[in-house]
């Protein structure tokens, strides 16, 4: 019986800092034939392993049709991530998965795809906003509402601004607190709406960041008529496994490592901003 | 499968632990009165059973008793019993070395278990080894260390004819009597044991020893005693399936009086057989060389059980306790198809303020509101 818990080795072929506390790591299998073989779709994670210190689920940012390393956008917040930033080119770490269920490609695929997203946890986010631009012909208008707490939290701000200039592609971003460098609108993310060009006829949904954000963000959308059915999002929760079998992920009667992290909401619904679950 | 009875004379039972070896079981562990508990260790003859022991247990409260006769499973379940035989409370699943050069190579954990022969298992515990093993072995990621420690167990059960005052097994219809999962199935009489294989090697292992068949009233007291043990049953759930009614109230005002009561301790998850959470951690060996990755039981009355990184889900004791109750006897449904709860009664005796279950849950309920 193959060990599902075991981890293979890869190697950090690039570092990108992305903010002061943010970095991304380009990951290579040191076995080619893994690296052959191995196959993620967006908003999967995989489980990062550094040596001596333990794992952490990290969501995959990287396009899943492309045959180079696979990237894993990081925040240095607890033993494991600070670690982990002290990596270098040429550092060997951990790596199993992919694990969970990412976002549904096909169900978005001809129709308009919006993406909200807050705070932090917009990186299971913005590799499904990448893969989407990629293919640009096989969806409809993009609209992307994002809210950060603070105008230095937005990462890849470039990229947000790139997008803004292509053809029928909406981007809508807010920041809690404003600064002299912001031109975008102070406030949550859900102050974005009214602004925000959405068709609930021809929309897909799909949202990340904190669950008050997303319930709150969910209940405009649900009040513009958008149906519960085109709603989807990514939840976070401690993992350690990755599959399911050490219980620390439980949402309600939901293990979020395999039967998400993206959820379709209406499965989700009666557990959304329960506290404790 | 289940074999017509047999009887097994009480003075046959060292040749039935001979028998058990003889067909492979280098180890047999067994019921021991030890440190003032019912233990599985193991036994060398069976004089190392627990003869004339009983016990007394109420919420907060387990002590060994004398019964003043001559029968050794005279007793109900002591804190655990076959829980950390196939899940390890601590265990290496895969080790991590590091050469000079940074390199990392991952070398699986050795998977070898002596085989096991496992005396005196009781019903409640033969319905929770098939809820673990679902969770464990299930597809799509079946647990090879689960498997490999559970393959190297041979069960002979006993079935229950002496619950204590904490057991509801009737009412989760999980006992007293042990219905399939064994090897052999054994009912205890003053004279000796009705013995039934449940499995091939069972059988083989029951032939061994040539045994008569067991008479028809030997039969009947056997059935009689388990009748018994039914009757004697004080506590139960007010229903198989609580899903609906538990998640219906989860906000209800009975959550904050239990988790004034709890000490969010984590004594009925370790006691518990079904609770599987268990945290993964590594620990560097001392040569710098190399870091085994383990997995330990986890509790989720713990703090960090729910820790994200910048927050806990569960903060407060109220919110543990509900996640506990709600996913053993509702969300379980869901997952597992059935409750996660089989009446063995384990958290009430050992919680240290002995918060008991079925009581809890009358509360939430209220009477006459349970659904089937």
């Amino acid at each position: 019986m193959h060990n599902p818990d075991r981890p293979f080795e890869v190697e950090v072929v690039e570092r990108v800092e992305e903010t002061p506390t943010i970095y991304t790591l380009h990951l290579r299998f040191t076995d080619p034939g893994i690296e052959r073989s191995y196959r993620c779709q967006p908003g999967q994670f995989n489980m990062l392993y550094l040596y001596g210190v333990g794992e952490i689920p990290i969501s995959i940012v990287s396009d899943p049709d492309s045959r180079g390393p696979v990237e894993h956008t990081i925040r240095s917040v607890g033993r494991v991530t600070r670690g982990m930033e002290m990596l270098r080119v040429g550092d060997r770490i951990g790596l199993r998965g992919p694990y969970g269920r990412g976002w549904p490609l096909q169900e978005a695929e001809g129709r308009d795809v919006v993406f909200v997203t807050g705070g932090l946890g917009c990186a299971p986010l913005v590799s499904l906003i990448r893969y989407v631009v990629e293919r640009r012909e096989r969806f409809g208008r993009i609209v992307i509402l994002q809210g950060v707490k603070h105008s230095d939290d937005l990462i890849w701000r470039r990229q947000y601004e790139r997008w803004q200039r292509l053809p029928d592609v909406q981007v809508l971003l807010a920041s809690d607190v404003g600064g002299p460098n912001w031109p975008y609108s102070v406030g949550r993310v859900t102050v974005l709406f009214s602004q925000a060009a959405i068709d609930p006829d021809r929309s897909i949904v799909m949202l990340c960041g904190p669950e008050v954000m997303m319930k709150s963000s969910i209940e405009r959308l649900l009040a513009i008529g958008v149906p519960p059915e085109v709603i989807w999002l990514s939840i976070e929760r401690n993992m350690q496994c990755g599959i399911g079998h050490c219980g620390h992920c439980q949402l309600g009667p939901y293990f979020v490592c395999h039967d998400g992290p993206v959820f379709h909401y209406p499965a989700l619904r009666p557990w959304l901003g329960v506290t404790g679950f | 499968m289940t074999t017509s009875p047999l009887f097994l004379p009480r003075d046959t039972l060292d040749a039935f632990l001979l028998a058990l070896r003889d067909s492979g079981f280098e180890r047999i562990l067994g019921p021991m009165a030890r440190d003032g508990a019912i233990t599985m260790r193991e036994i060398d003859t069976a004089a190392d059973l627990p003869t004339g022991v009983g016990d007394r247990q109420h919420p907060g409260h387990y002590r060994l008793t004398e019964t003043g006769h001559g029968r050794c499973f005279a007793w109900a379940n002591g804190p655990q019993a076959l829980k950390p035989l196939t899940f390890a409370p601590r265990e290496t699943l895969w080790r991590c070395e590091r050469d000079d050069d940074g390199r990392l190579a991952f070398r699986d954990a050795g998977l070898r278990h002596t085989p096991t022969a496992v005396i005196g298992v009781r019903a409640c515990d033969l319905a929770a080894l098939r809820i673990q093993e679902r969770h464990f072995l299930g597809e799509p990621d079946p647990d090879p260390h689960y498997a490999a420690r559970r393959d190297s167990l041979l069960l002979v059960a006993v079935h229950c004819s002496h619950p204590a005052d904490t057991c509801f097994c009737a009412s989760t219809g999980d006992g007293p009597k042990a219905e399939s999962g064994f090897d052999i199935a054994l009912s205890e009489l003053d004279e000796g044991f009705v013995a039934t294989a449940g499995t091939d090697r069972g059988q083989q292992i029951l032939e061994r020893l040539g045994l008569a068949p067991a008479t028809m009233a030997q039969g009947e007291q056997a059935d009689a005693e388990i009748e018994a043990a039914v009757r004697c049953q004080t506590r139960s759930l007010p229903g198989q399936n609580l899903k609906d009614a538990l998640y219906a109230r989860l906000e209800h005002p009975h959550w904050d009086d239990v988790g004034r009561r709890c000490l969010s301790c984590g004594n009925c998850t370790a006691v518990c057989p079904t609770c599987f959470c268990h945290a993964e951690q590594d620990e560097p060996v001392l040569d710098g060389g190399s870091s085994d990755h383990l997995r330990q039981w986890d509790s989720c009355f713990t703090a960090v059980h729910s820790y994200m990184g910048h927050f806990l889900v569960r903060e407060e004791t109220r919110l543990r306790y509900r996640q506990w109750l709600t996913h053993k006897l509702a969300s379980w449904h869901e997952q597992y198809g059935r409750s996660g709860c089989v009446g063995c009664g384990r958290c009430i005796a050992w919680c240290p303020v002995g918060i008991d279950i079925t009581a809890e849950v009358s509360a939430l309920l209220g009477s006459g509101d349970a659904q089937s």
